[in-house]
């Protein structure tokens, strides 16, 4: 799994009611999701992110409700990577589940600035800023949960009989 | 190998002799939940698998509360695709306008859940069943969608941070006030991935109530879940709600724990947690002038009728501040009926304020309080991001329903030490 994209930066306890509000549960439509994407903290998000880009942020990413309307909108508004020092458990689990690939790195989180341009190899465990030359590395992804990255997610796990 | 309280329960659902904190298990569950924000994602992707049929249709439950009774047409839409689903399905335990309340009060109150339990929600408060001896935990739609088809989840085993009580909480302060307290000294991730397990003499003392608040909220400190060691006063209620015969694990003696903290309930004072995050907790001593707009008694988190009893005892016969918007909102239809019977809806009305049918409306923001640019609210619900409550520009103040009551009669954020007698 590699994703190469440019960065937008956030800080510490991005909770899921910034990445998407409640107002807009009343919908599970992927792109109508998408087009609220981060709008109670950062208005200009979804006019300014292009396909492949890459998310970075601090501690605790994706804390609070449980809603898979959080990653499912990120998903759906083109970034293809989330890189944070610590995600919230629930968010962690969903991302998983619907195939958003997410990776724990706090160095890379912390060096890693806004606009700078990023590969990640997760099969290797290896994160490269581009723009400033740094690489960083990551523990890989448990064999169980690389199972249902590579099946597709979840539900396609099921499907085949990975999961019984 | 000594196992927590939650290592027990999970070793004993994915069949093993025993666990250690982080092997990765696939569990059977004893109830699958959702509601009708998260549902609809579900049932979505349940269709995926082409399943006539649930794996067992008296244990997956919906419930209709989050923007029910009916918000607005989407939210109609979405309850639709919940109520034809569970028809289909013969979904036993589905509760839609008339039999539902916020799930996490109802459930436990249909006896739904019983003690050594495993549970999982898609919603994060979930977590609210560790009051009853049971893992329970939150998780999202997809997670919802397989537990339905095949009775299970897979976890990663938690470590646990064991949280031991002693004394006895002074009056007017309840579990909220404990467990504001608690996310104030361990922060929004200081239980991240964690199970949160309670135990103690003081836990005696802590009524069903308060401990269906505490361990609501663990998801607040980032938990997994937070559990309670159950006691007579857990099988009492077990039994009164018809609740399943409960099996009743207990940590080993020399279980591992990251952390053990120590809870000396009689040094607890009224806390109240500070936009925009349910650690910025501070006590009387270091809150001043914080003026309010509204204030909301009710949510998953203090909904329950002793809540309620407590809220009208602050406001018998008195009257909420001019221009504070009161909205109390009791969690079931049963609490509904019980506070009608006790007067305490005629008290709450006489004090100016409102009373609303079950609904989580306010809490995040979805309808039935929503807050205007600047406004600020006390409430008793359970997170105070921004915009959780409305207008990204508007302040949430978490507090216990004494404090809220308190609160509402002075029109600024007020101990109700400072209105009743200790």
């Amino acid at each position: 799994m590699r994703y190469t994209g440019n960065i937008i930066k956030y800080g510490d306890n991005i909770d899921t009611d910034v990445i998407i509000p409640a107002r807009y549960l009343n919908t599970s439509d992927h792109k109508e999701l998408a087009s609220h994407c981060m709008e109670d903290l950062d208005k200009s998000f979804i006019s300014r992110v292009q396909p492949g880009d890459i998310i970075a942020a601090g501690w605790n990413f994706g804390c609070g409700s449980s809603r898979e309307h959080a990653p499912i909108a990120i998903k759906a508004s083109g970034v293809s990577l989330v890189i944070a020092k610590s995600f919230a458990r629930i968010f962690y689990r969903n991302s998983i589940n619907i195939g958003l690939a997410i990776v724990e790195c706090p160095e890379a989180a912390e060096a890693i600035a806004e606009g700078d341009k990023v590969e990640a190899d997760l099969d290797n465990g290896i994160i490269r800023d581009l723009t400033t030359g740094q690489e960083f590395r990551t523990a890989p992804f448990p064999e169980f949960v690389q199972k249902i990255i590579e099946n597709g997610g979840l539900m396609e796990s099921i499907a085949r009989g990975v999961i019984k | 190998m000594a196992m927590t309280m939650t290592q027990k329960i999970l070793a004993a659902h994915a069949g093993l002799g025993s666990v250690q904190a982080g092997q990765l298990i696939l569990a059977d569950l004893d109830l699958v939940l959702g509601n009708d924000i998260t549902s609809p994602v579900a049932i979505k992707e349940f269709a995926k698998l082409g399943k006539d049929s649930v794996f067992d249709n008296n244990k997956v439950t919906m419930v209709m509360d989050h923007f029910a009774p009916n918000k607005d047409i989407k939210a109609a839409e979405q309850c639709r695709m919940c109520r034809d689903f569970c028809g289909e399905k013969d979904i036993t335990h589905f509760y839609d306008v008339g039999e539902m309340g916020i799930e996490h009060a109802l459930l436990p109150e249909k006896g739904l859940v019983t003690a050594g339990n495993a549970v999982i929600g898609a919603d994060s408060h979930t977590c609210t069943y560790g009051a009853l001896g049971a893992f329970s935990t939150g998780v999202g739609s997809t997670d919802m969608a397989c537990g339905m088809a095949v009775g299970k989840a897979w976890f990663k085993v938690p470590s646990a941070i064991k949280f031991v009580l002693t004394g006895k909480l002074r009056k007017y302060v309840s579990g909220k006030d404990v467990i504001l307290h608690i996310i104030g000294k361990i922060g929004v991730d200081g239980a991240l991935y964690k199970s949160m397990e309670f135990t103690g003499e003081g836990l005696s003392s802590l009524s069903m109530d308060d401990r269906l608040c505490i361990a609501n909220m663990a998801i607040e400190a980032g938990a997994k879940n937070g559990i309670f060691e159950v006691d007579e006063k857990t099988l009492s209620y077990i039994r009164e709600h018809g609740g399943a015969e409960p099996e009743i694990y207990s940590a080993d003696p020399d279980a591992e724990y990251d952390e053990v903290i120590n809870i000396d309930l009689s040094e607890i004072e009224p806390t109240v947690a500070f936009p925009h995050l349910p650690e910025n907790a501070k006590t009387f001593s270091e809150i001043g002038d914080v003026k309010i707009d509204q204030v909301v008694i009710g949510s998953c988190t203090n909904g329950r009728i002793e809540d309620l009893r407590t809220a009208a005892e602050i406001l018998r016969g008195r009257k909420v501040a001019k221009n504070v918007r009161v909205i109390v909102i009791p969690a079931t239809q049963r609490i509904y009926l019980e506070a009608m019977e006790e007067g305490l809806l005629r008290t709450f009305i006489e004090a100016g304020a409102v009373v609303s049918t079950p609904t989580c409306g306010p809490c995040l923001g979805g309808y039935m309080g929503i807050l205007a640019a600047g406004e600020r609210a006390v409430t008793t619900t359970n997170r105070n991001f921004v915009g959780r409550m409305g207008h990204v520009d508007s302040e949430v103040y978490l507090a216990s329903p004494a404090t809220a009551a308190a609160s509402a009669l002075t029109g600024k954020i007020t101990s109700p030490w400072e209105v009743m007698e200790k």
